[in-house]
Order: C-alpha cells, then sequence, then structure tokens
C-alpha cells in the first residue's frame, strides 16, 4: 500500500526539504521502515530507542490520532494520507 | 494591518540565531534531552521532539536589589521583565500590560471547606481580557516583535483568540486565530470583536491544534507568529509570572499548597518553573510547596493516569462543559505528573455537575463569578479536602482562570428571583420583605 507522508519543518532536512512525500507498507510501523530507506535517519527521530513513538510525537492516519487506533500497528491503506506532527498545546 | 513599528526586525528562520535583545533569555533548551538551540521561533527539538523552553542568564544583582527593582516596577507583568524572555524597555511598547491581578482572602468559602488556614483565590478574570492568557500573550508578543513577525495566530480554546486578538489589535499586529466551531457564544463575541480572523474549525480543540501545527508547515501560513506553537517557548513563560505574583502578595513567601487548571498542563510546570526561580535567586526563602492539579471528569487523562500511576498519558476525546480545559492530549501532562509527585500534591477531578455548583459556591462566598475553568479548580479544591489529599491547615492559593461571564449557559437557570408588578404590596407578596 502507498500512503503520502506529510513531514514537519523539523524533520524536512531528512526529504531534501520536501513536504510530502510518498511510502510504502500495510501497517504504520512498515510505512516508517520504508521512510528509512528512502531517508536514512528519518526512523531515528520519530521512534525512540525501544521502537515506539516518541512522547511528543503525535502521528495521524487519515484523521485519526494512531494512539486511538493500533499504534504502529494502525492499517494503512491504499492512498491513507500520514501526518507527523510535534505535540504541543493551548490551555492551561 | 501591520504597521511598521510591529516589524523592527528582519524575518528570521528556525535556527537562525537572532539578533534581538529578549533579556535574560539565553537559548532555548529542550526539556527532554537537554539539547540547546539558538534563540529563534522554534518549538520542538530537533533530536528528539521534546518541547523546546527558555534557558535564562539572570543577572548578577543580589536578591534584595532584585526584590526592591521588582516593587518599584509597573503594577503589571512587566515589574517581573528581569525574570521574562522580554526586553528591559517592555514595558513602555504598545501592549495591553496584564497582570497583578488580586489575590482575594478567601475567608467565607475557607470557612465553608473547613480551612484552619488562610486560602486565598488568585483572581485571573481581572487582566484586561478576562481570562490569564493575557500574561501569556504579551511574552508571546514580543517574541513575535524580535522575530520580525506581523501576523499573529493560534490555536484556542477561546480564551486565547480574546487574547490574541485583543493584544493584537493594541500592538498593531494582523491576528488571524482558530478556535473550534462550537464554542461558548461569550467566547466568540470576545475573540471576534477586535477586528481580526476568526475561524471556525470543525472539529475538537484538539483537531484545531493540530490543523495549526501543519498550518505552519505550509505556505499558507508561512511566515505567521503561532502564539502556542512556533512561538510557544516564549508565550509559555508569562504562566511564570502568576507565581512570581502570589508570592509576592504574600509578602516574598512561597504558599504551601496551589491548586491549578490542567488542560495542556502548560500552566502548572511554569508556576513551578517560577517558584523555583524565586527559591534559586533568593527572593523566596526554601520550603516545601505542594502542587495540586484539577481537571473536568470529561477530560481528565492527566488526573486518570496520576490516578492509576501511570507515566504515560493516555490521549481521550473531550466531552465536558470545562471547554477551556477540553484538550485530549496534553502536550505538557507528563510533566504535571512528575510535579505533583515531587511535591507531594495530586491531580483530582470533578463532574460537570460539581463544576457548576463550585461555580455557584465561588460566586456566592467570595463574590467571584469564574468560568468553567474556575469551577474546576474550586471543585477540585473541595473535592481534595474532602477527600484528605489537601491539607486545610496549611495555606493554600487556588486560580481562577477565567471570568464567569464568558461560560453564561453553565449556570444559565441563575436568574431573577421573582418577577413582580412595581408596588409594595407586590413585593411583600414574595415573603422577601423585611417587615
Amino acid at each position: 500500500m502507498s500512503a503520502n507522508v506529510r513531514i514537519p519543518t523539523i524533520l524536512r532536512t531528512y526529504t531534501g526539504g520536501v513536504a510530502e512525500v510518498t511510502a510504502e507498507g500495510v501497517t504504520l510501523a512498515e510505512v516508517i521502515a520504508d521512510l528509512e530507506k528512502n531517508h536514512a535517519g528519518i526512523s531515528a527521530r520519530i521512534l525512540d530507542d525501544a521502537g515506539k513513538l516518541r512522547r511528543f510525537v503525535n502521528v495521524y492516519v487519515n484523521d485519526d490520532d494512531v494512539r486511538f487506533e493500533q499504534g504502529l500497528e494502525t492499517e494503512i491503506k491504499d492512498g491513507a494520507k500520514v501526518s507527523i506532527i510535534p505535540a504541543v498545546a493551548g490551555g492551561c | 494591518m501591520a504597521i511598521d513599528t510591529a516589524a523592527p526586525s528582519p524575518s528570521l528562520r528556525p535556527g537562525v540565531p537572532p539578533t534581538v535583545d529578549l533579556g535574560p533569555a539565553a537559548a532555548l533548551s529542550c526539556r527532554e534531552c537537554g539539547t540547546r538551540f539558538p534563540l529563534g521561533p522554534s518549538f520542538a527539538c530537533l533530536e528528539c521532539f521534546g518541547p523546546l523552553e527558555i534557558a535564562y542568564e539572570f543577572g548578577s544583582e543580589g536578591a534584595e536589589e532584585l526584590r526592591k527593582r521588582i516593587e518599584a516596577g509597573p503594577t503589571s507583568i512587566w515589574r517581573y521583565a528581569p525574570l521574562l524572555p522580554v526586553p528591559a524597555d517592555v514595558a513602555s511598547k504598545p501592549n495591553l500590560n496584564p497582570g497583578w491581578t488580586p489575590l482575594v482572602k478567601a475567608d467565607n468559602l475557607g470557612r465553608e471547606l473547613g480551612f484552619t488556614a488562610q486560602l486565598h483565590i488568585k483572581d485571573d478574570s481581572g487582566n484586561p481580557t478576562h481570562s490569564f492568557k493575557d500574561r501569556v500573550v504579551a511574552c508571546a508578543i514580543e517574541a513575535a516583535r524580535a522575530f520580525g513577525y506581523t501576523t499573529l495566530s493560534c490555536s484556542s480554546t477561546g480564551n486565547l483568540a480574546g487574547a490574541v486578538g485583543a493584544a493584537a489589535a493594541r500592538a498593531g499586529f494582523r491576528s488571524c486565530v482558530f478556535i473550534p466551531h462550537d464554542l461558548e457564544q461569550g467566547k466568540v463575541v470576545m475573540a471576534g470583536v477586535y477586528g481580526g480572523e476568526l475561524i471556525g474549525i470543525e472539529g475538537t480543540y484538539d483537531d484545531v491544534n493540530r490543523f495549526c501545527s501543519e498550518l505552519i508547515g505550509d505556505p499558507a501560513g508561512e511566515g505567521w507568529g503561532f502564539v502556542n506553537v512556533n512561538l510557544r517557548p516564549y508565550y509559555g513563560e508569562g504562566s511564570k509570572t502568576l507565581a512570581y505574583e502570589i508570592c509576592e502578595q504574600l509578602g516574598w513567601r512561597l504558599p504551601e499548597q496551589i491548586v491549578i487548571p490542567v488542560a495542556s498542563g502548560s500552566q502548572l510546570t511554569k508556576i513551578d518553573k517560577g517558584l523555583q526561580e524565586l527559591i534559586r535567586l533568593g527572593l523566596v526563602e526554601d520550603r516545601p510547596y505542594r502542587i495540586f492539579g484539577a481537571q473536568a471528569e470529561g477530560c481528565s487523562p492527566v488526573s486518570g493516569a496520576f490516578k492509576a500511576g501511570r507515566d504515560v498519558i493516555k490521549p481521550v476525546k473531550p466531552d465536558t462543559i470545562a471547554k477551556s480545559l477540553a484538550i485530549g492530549n496534553p502536550a505538557d501532562g507528563p510533566y504535571v505528573l512528575d510535579i505533583a509527585r515531587r511535591t507531594g500534591g495530586a491531580v483530582e477531578d470533578v463532574t460537570d455537575a460539581e463544576v457548576v455548583a463550585a461555580i455557584r459556591l465561588l460566586a456566592r462566598t467570595e463574590g467571584i463569578f469564574a468560568e468553567t475553568a474556575g469551577g474546576v479548580t474550586v471543585g477540585v479544591l473541595k473535592k481534595l479536602v474532602e477527600t484528605g489529599q489537601l491539607d486545610p491547615s496549611k495555606e493554600t492559593v487556588a486560580i481562577n482562570t477565567g471570568d464567569g461571564l464568558k461560560t453564561l449557559d453553565a449556570v444559565s437557570d441563575a436568574g431573577m428571583t421573582a418577577v413582580i408588578r412595581p408596588t409594595l404590596e407586590s413585593f411583600r407578596s414574595t415573603g422577601l420583605a423585611s417587615a
């Protein structure tokens, strides 16, 4: 399956400044692994040493936060839009 | 419409060291891994995505001298300019001059809750746009000026949108802010009246936040200063002034217990940072204090984690009348847990019915009309006392972050006791006459 992955500004050094790239995989974990193949170093920015999503990274598949889905095992359908976003905050 | 004075410096890109004066701010530092970066419009660590915060190099003057300088300063947050990421002449620039709000001795409420020590309400509804957000926006605007932005933006649960709109109008910035489309009418009007652009997003606050995070990396949002995204390290520091004011108003003393509302957790973590700075600078005596966080049950990811003994925050989909606290994915939640545990405090939550009852309780006992977030704080204060988690024999401060006029719907059944004809006979018939 092919996904369109939206790259946040702080990771665009790995994609040559490109804001959106495509990656292959049937799960989010596979998509991130495929990103790493084409953009070496990017995976370590998204995943921690234990291979889990970093605490301050939010990943959305289409409009859903993967923490509400199956995390790295979230299914990726063809044409899915994956967004990687640093956690930020408002409110009190 | 921007005016020239709002943009004295050339635009700076993330990672480019500014040649600007932000007072004692020396660098940006990752709260997770400690990596330092030059001051700039950046908010996430390039190494680990952790949040960036301001690292300071405070002046070398002694505590007594600094205390006197502060006391001689303006009656606004700018009296603390030597401790904030702002230029020394900040008070002379066009801004809303927020802060120095009352610390109210809440004797009636304290009596009703069983306090034997002094209870205070730090009433931040007294700010220019009636919420604590004026403090953080004032700091963000100074960073926006320094980095050459002319448009201000934010994602907001309502109060921030109003604070940005008003501050932008005063300081001569254009503003374009984003809110969930179904906010309370009071907050929508408060945000829209200042003449900036106000965009309703079909979704929750977390959806708005995500949208803004994407906008910031897109040409559509190029060159905008998002106060709570790319200016967030500077913005957040404004909440430290709550800690400074509380201690100064107590006679340069730490309170023993503080109850603070928690949405993202930013305010609580910055109040703790402010207290630690005062201790380090010798402005207050170092003694233990306990910090308590307050959430609404319908959006309680942090209190849920606290009670379960977890370090990880599990995001939730908010469902509460306390919309200004309705952040289901709180970025600073892990730090709130750390601080509550480190200081011997707690994080607790109350139901919407308890929120409404607490708004009425505070209004009835102290004449303070709080918005729903203030109801959460007072409701949690009551619950903490009742459950033995907070000690009513210790001096305590609870923070009211906003004005009840913004969330009238929460207490819309409050109203007239009776409707009568304009005659004495009619009044006597109500049973309310003295004789």
